[in-house]
């Protein structure tokens, strides 16, 4: 069987809180609070990019997986915050892991679903037979604009999987994807930061593209919600994974291990694999996982995951997703913030 | 300085931490070597060290190297990632409690500096306190 | 070996000399040099300055300064070691006259630092780092000094009040040095609340950034004896080298070369440490002073601050360190601080030195090192009269 031998995840250490931002702006931070259903979010240190990030969370996947960086023939990373508009992000993450010069690399982006993608990519490459071992990676430290909303939920963090045939922690059981052409949210060449149709990106496009392509995933595997231990959405706020759940079917109870958001943010293509991260952490031999990702322009990838009994051998082998989610914190004032995601103007010499 | 070729050429060293290792009487280098300043041997084996360490010393500073102001105030440390291997590196994420000589580090990969603007950005390694 | 003397002395002021170039500092100072020495004929000219190229776009300095101070087409020579390059020219001196080659040389050290930003000084000064493993990843050299105190302060106790002393002590001695960049007095509690620098080390910790030069003539004792000028004699010198990379050694709480050089000099001058009357020291930093009465074997490892605290290295004590101010008040332009030491215990020995006049002081010593003690160089004098 085929599926991930090895994950891992990484979250920087510092976090803004919702009155932090509101403070700023003249706005409520209950209003944002309630509306978004979140709290806080992680913030990159000036030192952090999708780049650095991916090499920690890939790390830690490789720590799980026990194999040497040597034998990966293929690397992906999506985002929508590469630190090169030209030049591969995958490269640098490569050679930082060590593995060898016999690999596929490329940068994908998919708008929030950059990263599953990524982990479909290098899924599909080790199914094909043309790689013994592949890496997946969703990163981001996503934009948003001051004073737009996206400025409360946009978040940094990474997930990395490795897919391969042994030692297999959880078996890709069925894969799904769903896309139409939705102008929900973009950011055109050489702009800062996205533009979004605002309540667009709702019914027509989040709900939507998951419903449908979780819908389609549920009836190819010939399964119902409550076959499923754990199920994880694409979580751009607090409210829409929650409403998506219920309307495919499933229960609070299923979606809180995956559910980081209240307290991460968005962290775009690093969403619904970091909250899969946080599943794993906790899964057990048998448990069955649904995933179902989102990215605006738009489409969904979805997933069906069943935990092998190796799960157990390699959770404590890395960091767990809720320990970089909790521990160690640094709360950033807006001032730190904004120096941080560099929109103070300095002097260049 | 930060130009293609320099960051090219030391990637091993600042991305993953690639010594040498003497063949003849197994001192660690790093970064490698031609020479063996211990005994002379000139040929040595390449190993990757750990990714984690203890302090020797830190400091922190207040004012510095342009290309850090961002991170002002930042530490520096020198980490013993092995016994007789030392490397000097900044320490990023820490509180005041974790500075102390002899504290247990892990190191992780940043970005170091960048050629401007434009310019290529430099990876490299940083120490930081443990999660637990 | 020739026996080899100083003859003269030349030094500008040190400090902020918006109105002075490079060339300028070194031809008023070697002008200065000549002029007492009596002696017209140089045979050789030696500049030592660390980073011309980083502060002022101009390198080649031999050919630059042999032609500003009217002597082509003698031979001249730029010798870079950090900030040890003022040290590390004289010995290029010695090495010339002792060999019998020249007679008489001249040597200069020159900095002029304020030209440029205090980044691109720091960045031009942690050059003397390594570039790669250091500097890159932010060690500036206060930082780097900042990491010895730590380790020091750690493993011997070595108390931040020594560390102030050392300060205060030589911003004493240099309210009586007219050419010193800082000359009035500081205490205890200005240092600790200046700035913080690189923690444990405050801004009041730290030598300057100085313009100026510092020239010497170098001739055999011969030639000094018929100029009927006074003179001091070298009994004897080292040099000495250490890991560029401060981690890469065994223990950053000794400075090896400096204990190596010191060695070589005394065992030269068959002289012990405490047969030094007066001592020029590299106090780049506070702590460094503490590390150099260590490594010169004025103090026991791990109890520099001992003499610190006893006021025994203040004119008037057992062995009076950097009555000229030291780097830290008198002022350090790098390259030119090596020859700047040697013009203070010529003052010293042939009793020139004023207000900071060391009484009876014979037998002089210089201690000057580059990076974080990864070049060092000791001369000992002494007067005949």
């Amino acid at each position: 069987m085929i599926g991930i031998v090895g994950y891992g995840s990484y979250i920087p250490r510092y976090r803004i809180k919702v009155e932090e931002i509101s403070k700023i702006w003249g706005a409520n931070p209950e209003n944002y609070k309630k509306g978004l259903g979140l709290t806080q979010k992680s913030v990159p240190a000036p030192d952090q990019d999708v780049i650095t990030e991916s090499v920690e969370a890939a790390r830690n996947a490789l720590k799980r997986a026990k194999i040497s960086p040597q034998k990966l023939g293929c690397l992906y990373i999506g985002s929508e915050s590469h630190p090169y508009a030209v030049k591969p992000s995958g490269t640098v993450v490569a050679e930082a892991i060590g593995a060898s010069g016999n690999i596929h690399i490329s940068s994908l982006e998919f708008a929030c679903k950059a990263g599953s993608e990524s982990m479909y990519l290098a899924y599909a490459q080790v199914k094909a037979g043309l790689v013994e071992y592949g890496m997946g990676i969703g990163a981001d430290t996503s934009q948003g604009a001051p004073s737009d909303a996206l400025e409360y939920s946009t978040a940094a963090g990474a997930a990395a999987f490795i897919f391969g045939s042994e030692n297999v922690i959880a078996t890709v059981d069925f894969t799904h994807s769903y896309t139409t052409d939705t102008p929900d949210f973009w950011r055109r060449e050489y702009q800062h930061y996205p533009r979004h149709g605002s309540r667009f990106t709702g019914e027509p496009a989040y709900f939507h593209h998951i419903f449908s392509c979780g819908k389609a995933l549920l009836e190819k595997s010939n399964m119902k919600p409550e076959d499923f231990k754990f199920a994880v959405f694409h979580q751009p706020n607090g409210k829409f994974p929650l409403t998506i759940g219920k309307k495919l079917g499933f229960k609070e109870e299923q979606l809180k291990t995956g559910f980081l958001v209240p307290t991460l943010g968005n962290t775009y293509s690093g969403s619904s694999p970091i909250g899969l991260t946080a599943i794993l952490d906790e899964a057990k031999a048998g448990d069955k996982i649904f995933m179902v990702s989102f990215g605006s322009g738009a489409g969904s990838d979805g997933f069906i995951f069943t935990v092998t009994k190796k799960i157990k051998e390699v959770q404590n082998l890395a960091p767990k997703t809720r320990d970089y989610l909790d521990k160690k914190l640094f709360f950033v004032d807006y001032g730190t913030y904004a120096k941080f995601r560099k929109k103070i103007l300095k002097l260049v010499e | 300085m930060i130009t293609p070729s320099i960051v090219w050429r030391e990637k091993a060293q600042k991305y993953r931490l690639e010594a040498g290792k003497c063949k003849k009487c197994g001192k660690i280098l790093f970064p490698p070597r031609l020479v063996c300043p211990k005994c002379g041997a000139r040929e040595f084996d390449l190993i990757n060290l750990p990714l984690e360490g203890k302090i020797l010393s830190w400091t922190v500073i207040h004012t510095g190297h342009p290309a850090f102001s961002d991170l002002q105030p930042y530490g520096v440390v020198i980490v013993e990632v092995m016994e007789d291997v030392k490397i000097l590196m900044p320490f990023a994420d820490f509180k005041k409690e974790d500075l102390k000589i002899g504290a247990k580090v892990k190191i992780e990969f940043r970005k170091i500096q960048e050629g401007g603007e434009s310019g290529v950005i430099a990876y490299g390694y940083k120490a930081v306190p443990c999660l637990e | 070996m020739k026996e080899i003397a100083v003859i003269g002395y030349g030094l500008t002021k040190f400090g902020e000399l918006w109105d002075k170039s490079l060339r300028d500092l070194f031809v008023e100072a070697s002008l200065k040099a000549i002029e007492k020495s009596g002696i017209e004929e140089i045979d050789a000219l030696y500049v030592g300055c660390m980073s011309s190229g980083l502060f002022t776009e101009q390198e080649h300095l031999g050919a630059l300064i042999a032609d500003y101070l009217g002597k082509n087409p003698i031979p001249a020579t730029r010798v870079e070691s950090a900030c040890a390059s003022g040290g590390v020219a004289i010995l290029q001196g010695i090495y010339a006259i002792a060999s019998g080659f020249y007679e008489t040389v001249l040597i200069g050290g020159v900095e002029k630092m304020t030209d440029v930003s205090g980044g691109t000084a720091t960045i031009a000064l942690g050059t003397a780092a390594d570039s790669s493993y250091e500097l890159f990843f932010g060690a500036t050299f206060p930082g780097l000094y900042a990491l010895m105190a730590t380790a020091h302060m750690e493993k011997y106790q070595t108390k931040r009040d020594a560390l102030s002393m050392v300060a205060v002590k030589n911003h004493f001695h240099g309210k009586f040095n007219p050419y010193a960049q800082f000359p009035f007095e500081i205490t205890k509690e200005q240092v600790l609340s200046s700035p913080m620098v690189s923690e444990p080390l405050h801004l009041l910790d730290c030598s300057p950034i100085t313009d100026g030069a510092a020239a010497i003539v170098l001739t055999t004792k011969e030639k000094a004896e018929k100029t009927g000028k006074p003179y001091i004699l070298l009994k004897g010198f080292g040099q000495a080298s250490d890991t560029i990379a401060l981690h890469q050694r065994e223990d950053i709480t000794f400075l090896k070369a400096v204990a190596k050089s010191a060695e070589k000099a005394y065992k030269m001058a068959n002289i012990k440490p405490n047969d030094i009357c007066v001592a020029e020291v590299h106090d780049c930093f506070t702590i460094a002073e503490i590390m150099v009465y260590e490594a010169l074997g004025l103090a026991e490892k791990g109890k520099g601050q001992d003499l610190i605290l006893k006021e025994e290295t203040k004119i008037g004590g057992k062995i009076p360190v950097n009555t000229s101010g030291g780097l830290k008040a008198k002022g350090h332009p790098v390259g030119a601080t090596g020859v700047a030491q040697v013009c203070e215990i010529y003052q010293q020995l042939t009793k020139e030195a004023e207000k900071r006049q060391v009484e009876g002081a014979k037998i002089g010593l210089c201690q000057n090192m580059g990076g974080t003690g990864a070049s060092s160089v000791v001369t000992i004098w002494e007067v005949m009269k």
